[in-house]
């Protein structure tokens, strides 16, 4: 019994070119307040996989539930952040924030605070006033990230949230992200093509083939918390970083020469 | 750069190069009637089409307000219509695949031809010039409407259904803003198809107005006065056009249009 359990999903998208098969038989269970990170070569589907954990693709066979709730059409109960920001240029800082909850029909002003609050935590206080495209491209996933916190969702899902930055601001962000999910618990699962981050970030880490996408490792990732960016110089690191190469060599999406 | 330097520079631009673009251009306009040796009531000089619109400032004056109503009505039906249908367009694929074709094809109709009918339809009064600047305002407000709403990135959509957001509020508060620096675009193309409009209705059949004038005086070999009109129409179109951009500063200054403004100019 897992917070989010994945039943023999499989996806294939119908195009002109004829049936192309994203999923094959994902089996795969998350328990509550698990970071579970999914790595996979490019057009793997780890993305078509949070899309369908999302419910906003639906799944061509299997199901997913989160809860007890079984997944059909757009599940709510979550906080989503992709590669892109995606922020509202025409609202401010903590606007864009409370986006979240506008849409929701809730009222913002309950929720002001809250948002302060998150904003703070991620080094942002003092700038809820500012506009997107006055902020650095770190900072507008920042704020990314709280929108997906605002309404306290059990349920944080994470399509390469920080594919787009540089390695120093990624850096941070791992760090930072790591502290916020330490201290609300929340479930996560993380969609990223790097293997460090990955290991970094995760209790497991699953291993994805190229497509169609199937599980082909699920490894358990035990560092003591809170873990700091020095964990990363360590052997143990580099060892679990090694498996994972080893795992991509052994079905030949790494070649060594 | 120092910025008074830019200052200056930005001065010069404002004014200057668009002082020097006139009178260069009322030079070679006077240049050709003097060579040719054209008559007054074929081409007038520019001087004189000046004392003609200041003899006669009342008679522009007095024939402005209809028109500048005409377009005003003319415009703002366009939007009232343009935009609500944009957005049906865009909600419903069966109202698009009807409407789409209608709207494309209508386009191949010359506007202008239907002057005639909608006197015949409203008479002289003010009605068939308002029609006629709606039916030519309106086309571009609805493509760039759609087009704008369309041009969202998916993920912002997929953003608003984890939301749990209904419908409506997916269009109010994420795809019209988001849509504004296109809307704004084709606001500004339908103004000055509206005036466009009004004047050719006005021109069909009508007792007052700046198209009007210009048929009288026309009809009276008067071409320092249709000169004169038709400079002091470019006029109003500058304050109407004029009036669209200012607006849109002020309701979109999120926006890149007008935030690269000064950016995506060659230097030099």
């Amino acid at each position: 019994m897992g917070m989010i359990r994945i039943d023999n999903l499989s996806k294939t998208f119908t195009t002109g070119d004829g049936v192309i098969p994203a999923l094959e038989n994902i089996q795969l269970a998350i328990e509550e307040g698990e970071f579970v990170s999914i790595v996979g070569p490019s057009g793997c589907g780890k993305s078509t996989l949070m899309m369908c954990v999302a419910g906003l693709l639906e799944a061509s066979a299997g199901s997913v539930t989160v809860g007890t709730t079984r997944v059909s059409g757009p599940f709510t109960q979550v906080g989503i952040v992709f590669q892109e920001a995606l922020l509202l240029d025409w609202r401010t800082v903590l606007g864009n924030v409370l986006f979240q909850i506008e849409m929701r029909g809730l009222d913002p002003k309950a929720y002001e605070s809250r948002a302060r609050e998150l904003l703070d935590r991620v080094g942002l206080g003092g700038f809820e006033r500012k506009y997107p495209w006055e902020l650095s491209g770190g900072m507008r996933q920042r704020v990314a990230i709280c929108r997906a916190l605002i309404h306290d969702p059990p349920l944080l899902l994470m399509d390469e949230p920080f594919g787009a930055l540089d390695t120093l601001t990624r850096d941070q962000m791992n760090v930072d992200l790591l502290r916020l999910c330490a201290e609300t618990g929340k479930t996560a699962l993380f969609i990223t093509h790097s293997i460090a981050e990955a290991v970094f970030l995760s209790d497991r880490v699953i291993v994805m083939t190229p497509r169609p996408g199937r599980v082909i490792a699920d490894l358990p990732i035990a560092f003591a918390d809170p873990r700091r960016l020095s964990l990363r110089a360590t052997p143990q690191f580099a060892e679990q970083e090694s498996r994972i190469y080893s795992i991509f060599r052994s079905i030949g999406v790494l070649r060594d020469e | 750069m120092s910025p008074s330097k830019r200052r200056r520079d930005a001065a010069i631009t404002a004014w200057v190069y668009p002082t020097i673009a006139c009178v260069g251009f009322l030079l070679l306009w006077q240049l050709v009637v003097v060579v040719t040796q054209l008559k007054r009531f074929v081409l007038p000089q520019p001087l004189q089409v000046l004392e003609r619109g200041f003899v006669s400032l009342d008679l522009l004056l007095a024939n402005t307000p209809p028109t500048v109503l005409a377009i005003a009505l003319g415009f703002g039906g366009a939007v009232a219509v343009g935009v609500p249908l944009a957005v049906l367009m865009v909600a419903s694929r069966a109202l698009e695949s009807s409407v789409y074709p209608l709207l494309v094809g209508s386009q191949g109709v010359p506007k202008v031809a239907l002057a005639p009918v909608l006197v015949v339809w409203f008479g002289f009064g003010v009605l068939p010039k308002v029609i006629m600047a709606m039916l030519i305002a309106f086309f571009p407000i609805v493509i760039n409407t759609a087009v704008g709403l369309r041009s969202i990135d998916p993920n912002y959509l997929h953003l608003a259904r984890s939301m749990g957001a209904p419908a409506w509020r997916t269009y109010t508060r994420l795809l019209l803003p988001s849509a504004l620096p296109q809307i704004f675009a084709g606001l500004k193309v339908a103004m000055a198809l509206a005036i466009v409009g009004a004047i050719v209705g006005e021109m069909v059949g009508a007792n007052s107005g700046l198209g009007y004038l210009l048929v009288v005086a026309n009809g009276n070999m008067d071409m320092a006065l249709v000169f004169a009109v038709l400079v002091w129409l470019v006029l109003v179109s500058l304050v109407l056009v004029g009036f669209i951009d200012l607006t849109e500063r002020l309701a979109i200054p999120w926006s890149r249009n007008t935030r690269s403004r000064n950016l995506v100019q060659v230097q030099g």
